[in-house]
């Protein structure tokens, strides 16, 4: 009797990380409602503040949790980020491009970047931790070397607002709808999409196979390089995205952008529940993930808190994510 | 080893069939055949030649010598996939399983059924369960939720949804590498259920054991190795337990 309840208990939790993230996210929101209710938090900039670093966070964590599910990390995509608004940035001011071609060559560049991620760890077999900590270091390295080259010194390119100024695509990627900025969108949009790929598809179910047991899955004819490969591509272009969104809010690019992205995306997933060992997560989870995040980060602002505890928080939940979903995943690899 | 009862052609026929690696040959002139709706016991100690044998019917190795007939025609498998397109479906000792998803996602990985929505490829995952519940009760599973996750089950029932799905996608021939040896008493029992379930269906079942017990509890012949060579293809009524027990501990019959 008791082990059909304790099984009935853990499918409930194996079932659904997210709520864990969920409650998370509510108690995080109810401390500051208490803290800071007063203060700014509540109001509807204060909401519009954290949901907007919540979601430029979330683009990304999001295509991360699908990459971590499938059994790999990718801690290029800070550098990634910072890459492809230096990029966008440089062809629309400097070379003058129109904005669809900036933002092309972007997603283009950024896709190549993760199919050579995704070939070299697929080829070397080497752990994609290594293969992408190279990549962040290569990719930061040759940003600032080629815009400086590029720009006689300089670290930033500006000019931005001027250059796609009444460009269509701009709405898109930086307007807003009631004081919402584009990004939130993009962000729950992607969420949503996410979700059903990994609940409703075959592709979804590789996911999970791949990141489960990638030998099993080749054996039941699962075409694991594939879908490492494109989650892979799909990771950095979500980096790419996340940049254009940046550059045009800011009007310029910086290549110290997305330093660190890597991490709070690693972050906002393993508070979302997703298994650092692969084979487990939920989109949803991941966007209460970078949530939780966002409240944080700015909701300490306005508690009158020194932000320097900003860091120290974020790291305390998020051991006790981790601790969390090993009691889980223990519980679910236990025989009956 | 002549054929007793109706003519019936055999699915899978192995005739003297070598295997060596390097210096060491692994099976040395060794025949067996797989009937429909019979269990072929491949039975001997370890190091007898067994896993090689496998290999050679899941199309992982190729032997150096003999021959390999398919619906009586001569065949090669070059690979993996050419053994399961003429029906032969391996279900290996790890079984194939990922613990963390349910057990409907890991009975269709690799082959969901779907429909196209633009780019994406759509599953009903109900509708699978209700196709991998239908499977599984027809050898007899007893089937509860499908959408927990693998790694609550136990042993037996991971290996009876293994022998489900493994006939699900049209096996004729189901090899099963020592599916009772981790078990215990009353699962492993079970799971011999199944075996006799799967081969009531017509299925022809290549059964490798190193217990004689549960070999002789559902064997129609018995093919003992020893050290790489045949004592013999056996039908049941040629053969005593005691005599099979004798060739598995290396004495003659």
């Amino acid at each position: 009797m008791t082990t059909v309840a304790r099984s009935e208990r853990l499918r409930g939790l194996v079932g659904r990380p997210e709520l864990t993230a969920l409650a998370g996210a509510i108690a995080v929101f109810l401390f500051f409602v208490v803290t800071a209710g007063d203060s700014g938090f509540l109001t509807s900039q204060g909401t519009v503040n954290y949901l907007e670093v919540a979601a430029q966070l979330g683009i990304i964590a999001v295509f991360v949790t699908l990459l971590m599910i499938a059994g790999e990390f990718d801690l290029s995509v800070g550098s990634m980020l910072g890459a492809a608004g230096v990029i966008v940035a440089y062809t629309a001011t400097e070379l003058a491009w129109p904005l669809w071609a900036a933002l092309l060559i972007a997603i283009v560049a950024s896709a190549l970047v993760g199919l050579l991620n995704g070939y070299l760890v697929i080829r070397t077999g080497l752990p994609s931790f290594i293969v992408t900590l190279a990549a962040l270091f290569i990719l930061r390295g040759a940003t600032i070397a080629l815009t400086r080259l590029a720009t006689d010194g300089s670290t930033q390119v500006g000019g931005v607002d001027a250059a796609t100024q009444g460009d269509p695509l701009r709405g898109l990627l930086a307007g807003e709808v009631f004081g919402v900025p584009a990004a939130v969108f993009w962000w729950l949009a992607l969420t949503a999409f996410a979700t059903v790929v990994l609940a409703k598809t075959r592709f979804g179910n590789w996911i999970f196979g791949v990141g489960g047991d990638s030998e099993a899955a080749r054996k039941l004819g699962v075409p694991v390089a594939r879908v490492k490969i494109a989650l892979f591509v799909l990771t950095a272009v979500s980096a790419a995205l996340v940049a254009s969104i940046g550059v045009l809010d800011n009007g310029a690019a910086d290549v110290q952008q997305g330093q660190l992205k890597e991490f709070q995306a690693i972050t906002a997933s393993v508070i979302g529940g997703t298994l650092l060992t692969g084979g487990f997560g939920t989109a949803v989870g991941t966007a209460f993930g970078a949530l939780i995040f966002g409240m944080v980060s700015q909701g300490l602002f306005f508690t009158g808190v020194d932000a320097d505890w900003f860091q120290a928080f974020l790291g305390g939940m998020l051991l006790a994510a981790v601790l969390v979903n090993r009691y889980v995943q223990r519980r679910a690899r236990e025989v009956r | 080893m002549t054929e007793a009862g109706p003519a019936r052609r055999a699915i899978v026929e192995l005739r003297e069939i070598r295997k060596s690696f390097g210096h060491v040959t692994a099976v040395n002139g060794v025949t067996l055949h797989v009937y429909p709706g019979q269990v072929t016991c491949l039975v001997g100690d370890n190091g007898a030649g067994k896993s090689t044998l496998i290999q050679i019917l899941a199309g992982v190795h190729r032997p150096d010598g003999g021959e390999l007939a398919v619906d009586g025609e001569p065949a090669t498998f070059r690979a993996p996939r050419d053994a399961l397109e003429r029906g032969i479906s391996t279900v290996f000792q790890d079984l194939a399983m990922i613990p963390l998803i349910s057990i409907v996602r890991n009975f269709f990985l690799g082959r969901e059924p779907s429909r196209s929505v633009g780019p994406l490829k759509l599953v009903d995952w109900r509708e699978a369960a209700r196709i991998a519940a239908e499977q599984m009760t027809r050898i007899g599973i007893d089937v509860r939720d499908l959408s927990q996750p693998v790694g609550t089950l136990s042993g037996g029932e991971r290996q009876s949804v293994a022998i489900a799905r493994a006939i699900h996608f049209g096996a004729r021939v189901l090899v099963l590498d020592e599916p009772t040896s981790a078990l215990g008493l009353k699962e492993a029992g079970r799971v011999l259920e199944h075996i006799r379930n799967a081969r009531d269906h017509g299925i022809g079942i290549v059964f490798i054991s190193h217990n004689l017990t549960h070999a002789w509890e559902v064997g129609d012949r018995f093919v003992v190795l020893n050290r790489g060579t045949s004592y013999g293809e056996f039908e049941r009524d040629r053969l005593t337990k005691e005599e099979l027990r004798a060739m598995m501990e290396g004495r003659s019959r």
